[in-house]
């Protein structure tokens, strides 16, 4: 397989220039690293305290991934009942959206009460809750707005509900899943980081971030919001690839 | 000869708010094995419903549907279903789309037997090169052409055709004519034809049934004593003219725009 060179250099490319202005306009601007720290301040931030960045980095990972794998689990079985069955998604579909329009940061001290010391639960608890309301809902409407002669096809042979489930509309869903999973990959993001940057357990990346907000070490800041934003970058391809794999089919080929 | 499929005194009508919908009133259709019926009528007269009641789908209110014999109670291997709208599945190959029905059908068949066998028909609509192309990839007419293959595969004894040249171009739609007419040829089988081109009607059937509007009751059946394959230019002959005239006509009375002879 050849590697398309370009495809890789080009987001990385962009990223050095966007570095290079942003280290620009702080020079430019004179501004103290309190207001505004610039990449030549954070990469020796990031050096200093190393071991803890790959150490709370994979707390914080963990547990985004195992609240993702919760939300697709529960989403997925949620928007198959919504999806295949009329009643239970009129009687859900209120209880979904009144359920996600809570803001979970005000859910984070709750949830901290209600299982006290529980931290590492409490982390992919809110990072479950965050996530599974975009699977749940395009799950749904996949599977509801499946046109009835595709059912047809295979149930005028007799085959049962499950085979119907099993080779059309399941397969046939997977493009609004995937859609889904890459909201849903940064939402698990902020709610981990909500728990770690609230109650203090002192484990992850947000509790980094909240130490050096306490020691006003600036550029340790910026640091831990950089680390974050690779950690999701990370995990966002992880499903572009899993997309490919499992529904490279609805990608039209440029012509 | 005996009647494959036989509609007999059906009646149906769908629930609504606003109270029961009759869509068939007293509708009665015989096609005998071998021979190829098209239904034509104005459009929402309860033609798809017809379909739908023939594979087993839906079940008529009062009359009774008979296939090989037998008043039909729930969907049957026996039988095959093309749409308007091809249908492929995506995310299969051309080939592997053709072979969907073998898997739920004869699920122990071997691979290779179901694929040889879907080739054979993929060869005989001209799609052969085509097999492992993804439907995306083909056009219109190619698509719909794999849709016939599919609903041919497991060798049904009644085909049924929901409108499935409607989308097509004029000329793509006369190419996939003579292809119905080939597959005749070749793969015996009984044809109910939904359609709304009286052209396609004369062309493709040995009997049309115009159907009367909402509620939809048996107006009038037409023979068409013509061998099959055709040449496509008997639609040009003097005969055929005349039968489309009356055919045209019959729509007419049936859309309710001129009165039916001897009526007031």
């Amino acid at each position: 397989m050849s590697i398309n060179w370009q495809k890789i250099l080009t987001p990385i490319l962009g990223l050095a220039v966007f570095a290079i202005l942003w280290e620009a306009l702080v020079w430019y601007m004179g501004w103290p690293t309190f207001k505004m720290a610039a990449p030549s301040d954070i990469w020796p931030a990031f050096l200093r305290f190393q071991p803890l960045f790959y150490e709370y980095g994979w707390q914080t990972l963990w547990r985004t991934v195992v609240g993702l794998g919760l939300a697709v689990v529960v989403g997925t079985l949620l928007g198959m009942i919504m999806g295949l069955s009329r009643v239970m998604n009129d009687a859900l579909y209120p209880l979904l959206v009144g359920f996600n329009a809570i803001p979970k940061a005000t859910v984070v001290p709750v949830v901290a009460l209600m299982f006290v010391g529980q931290h590492d639960f409490n982390t992919i608890l809110v990072a479950f809750m965050i996530s599974f309301f975009p699977i749940a809902v395009s799950v749904a409407i996949g599977l509801s707005t499946l046109e009835p002669e595709y059912r047809d096809i295979l149930r005028s042979l007799g085959a049962s509900r499950f085979t119907v489930f099993w080779k059309i509309a399941l397969p046939k869903t997977l493009p609004e899943f995937f859609g889904a999973l890459k909201v849903a990959v940064t939402l698990a993001f902020i709610g981990t980081n909500l728990v770690e940057i609230i109650t203090p357990h002192g484990r992850g990346l947000g509790h980094l971030f909240q130490s050096a907000q306490i020691n006003s070490d600036f550029p340790l800041m910026f640091a831990v919001l950089i680390a974050l934003a690779i950690l999701g970058i990370v995990l966002y391809y992880v499903v572009v690839a899993l997309e490919r794999i499992f529904a490279g089919w609805a990608e039209r080929s440029p012509t | 000869m005996e009647n494959l499929i036989e509609i007999k005194g059906v009646t149906h009508a769908y629930k609504t708010k606003a109270g029961p919908l009759p869509v068939l009133d007293d509708l009665n259709i015989a096609i005998p094995e071998g021979k190829f019926c098209a239904v034509v009528g104005p459009s929402g007269c309860g033609k798809s419903t017809l379909t739908r009641l023939i594979a087993g789908l839906m079940f008529p209110d009062t009359g009774e549907v008979w296939l090989h014999g037998q008043i039909v109670k729930s969907p049957r291997k026996t039988v095959g279903m093309a749409f308007q709208n091809p249908v492929l599945l995506e995310w299969r190959t051309i080939l592997q789309n053709v072979v969907l029905p073998l898997e739920i059908v004869a699920p122990g068949m071997p691979k290779r037997q179901k694929e040889a066998r879907a080739m054979e028909l993929l060869a005989l609509v001209g799609l052969e090169g085509f097999e492992h192309k993804r439907p995306s990839e083909l056009s219109g007419g190619m698509r719909q052409r794999a849709s016939l293959c599919r609903s041919l595969v497991h060798k049904p004894e009644v085909l049924i055709l929901d409108e499935p040249f409607g989308a097509l171009d004029a000329f793509t739609r006369e190419d996939l004519w003579q292809t119905m007419h080939e597959l005749r040829a070749e793969e015996p089988f009984t044809g109910l034809l939904i359609t709304h081109d009286l052209r396609e009607s004369v062309y493709l059937a040995d009997q049309v049934v115009v159907l009367s509007g909402r509620p939809a009751t048996t107006q009038y059946v037409m023979d068409i004593p013509m061998p099959s394959p055709r040449p496509i230019n008997m639609l040009y002959e003097p005969d055929a003219v005349e039968k489309l005239a009356r055919l045209r006509r019959e729509i007419e009375i049936a859309q309710g725009r001129v009165p039916a002879e001897g009526g007031a």
